[in-house]
């Protein structure tokens, strides 16, 4: 089951790493916000992995070239308006391929057709920071501006089919780009020139190859189950 | 898997009543049939009873503790084996909870969740726009009240604030 493993890890990646906002963000309300969004993800993670296997063992005792996630969701948080642009990237994909798979009949339907009501959450809330920082002061238009330019070349990776998963990619791509565009025009930004990824970038998460940033965050996520096998709370 | 065409047995109904009367963990105002999230109930032999549970939302924590509840209860009543399945489809809705439920959480101080527009399915082409359509204050029932933030204390609510009586409250959001 590679699709539910590769969904399944781009979920609990971006999980954790929107945890680590958790006594970081700028305001009490975003910190919640943050952690909602997470906990949506975790449980679409838990529902992901449980369909390929022990969810615990897959989290915590993988190692790095072992997960499937792409690599946008791996990039480290940044500055708050760099976590948005991530946020924008990957909601507007996630809730796309989340509608696609709700309306086929594949494995991952029932999922998909509970998670894209969660992800039209996520995805508005990347849409109104996205316009609300680029629409401001001349300070959140740069930040925003440079980490949409930073994160753009992860992008590619978003449409590379995943065997498995009955998904119009072409279609996903177009509609992804429409409203991406459609945000970013709106929140007098610019939609980033250049190729959306590299050689060495497309599609090699979804084969295990992943950027530097990564191997540091498992080593926090699965530190603590490693060390003490078996324990609970 | 039992067929879903059998009519329930007394006992079953019996026992659906009160798994149904559960309240929810974490708004304990409601019961979980209130809230919706109870699916099913069959007795599948002599003490053995399987329930079908969905969550509010993917990854809400209180599905575990909803579960440990309505396995106690059941035991309670002499059912020996209870086994609770969790259920993604037809995914759960807030127009699921019941007209009861809306008004015991505005009772309770949340402003409850209005009707979604695409009737519960789907949520692809509704999702959150038309949040800014009148929700009650449940404080002062003044329907001037503006988004603090689309997440509260939860992931089902949002965070509203009065401009009549300036309090804060948590608003139910359509899912």
């Amino acid at each position: 089951m590679t699709a539910a493993l590769a969904l399944g890890d781009d979920a609990l990646v971006l999980s954790h790493r929107l945890g680590e906002w958790a006594g970081h963000a700028p305001v009490l309300e975003e910190e919640v916000a943050l952690a909602n969004i997470a906990l949506d993800l975790l449980g679409q993670a838990r529902t992901l992995l449980s369909l390929v296997g022990d969810e615990d063992e897959l989290a915590y005792l993988r190692e790095e070239r072992a997960f499937r996630n792409v690599q946008l969701v791996e990039q480290p948080n940044g500055d708050f308006a760099h976590t948005m642009a991530r946020q924008l990237y990957f909601s507007v994909y996630q809730h796309l391929l989340y509608g696609q798979l709700a309306a086929a009949d594949g494995r991952l339907a029932p999922l998909a057709a509970k998670a894209v009501k969660e992800v039209a959450y996520h995805r508005d809330h990347a849409e109104q920071w996205t316009l609300r920082l680029g629409d401001g002061t001349e300070e959140s238009h740069a930040r925003m501006q440079r980490g949409l330019d930073a994160l753009w070349r992860f992008t590619d990776e978003l449409f590379e089919p995943v065997e498995g998963l009955p998904v119009d990619w072409p279609a996903l791509r177009d509609g992804w780009l429409a409203q991406v565009t459609d945000i970013v025009e709106r929140a007098t930004l610019t939609l980033p020139g250049g190729p959306g990824g590299g050689a060495w970038t497309a599609g090699a998460g979804r084969q295990g190859i992943h950027t530097e940033p990564f191997g540091r965050m498992l080593a926090e996520m699965q530190h603590l189950h490693r060390s003490h096998p078996g324990a609970t709370w | 898997m039992v067929s879903a065409a059998a009519s329930p047995t007394p006992l079953e109904e019996e026992l659906r009543a009160l798994a149904g009367a559960v309240p929810d963990p974490e708004l304990p105002v409601l019961t979980l049939a209130e809230l919706g999230v109870l699916r099913g109930l069959h007795v599948t032999g002599p003490g053995r009873v399987e329930v079908e549970l969905t969550p509010t939302y993917t990854g809400c924590p209180a599905v575990e503790a909803m579960s440990a509840d309505i396995e106690r209860v059941l035991r309670d009543r002499g059912q020996r084996e209870v086994t609770v399945r969790t259920v993604l489809s037809p995914a759960w809705s807030t127009d699921d909870i019941t007209a009861e439920g809306r008004r015991k959480l505005a009772e309770f101080g949340i402003a409850p969740p209005r009707p979604t527009s695409e009737g519960g399915g789907g949520g692809v082409k509704g999702g959150p726009v038309m949040v800014d359509l009148a929700i009650r204050c449940p404080h002062c029932g003044s329907t001037d009240t503006t988004l603090l933030s689309r997440f509260s204390s939860t992931a089902c609510k949002a965070l509203r604030r009065c401009e009549a009586c300036r309090e804060p409250f948590d608003h139910f959001k359509e899912l």
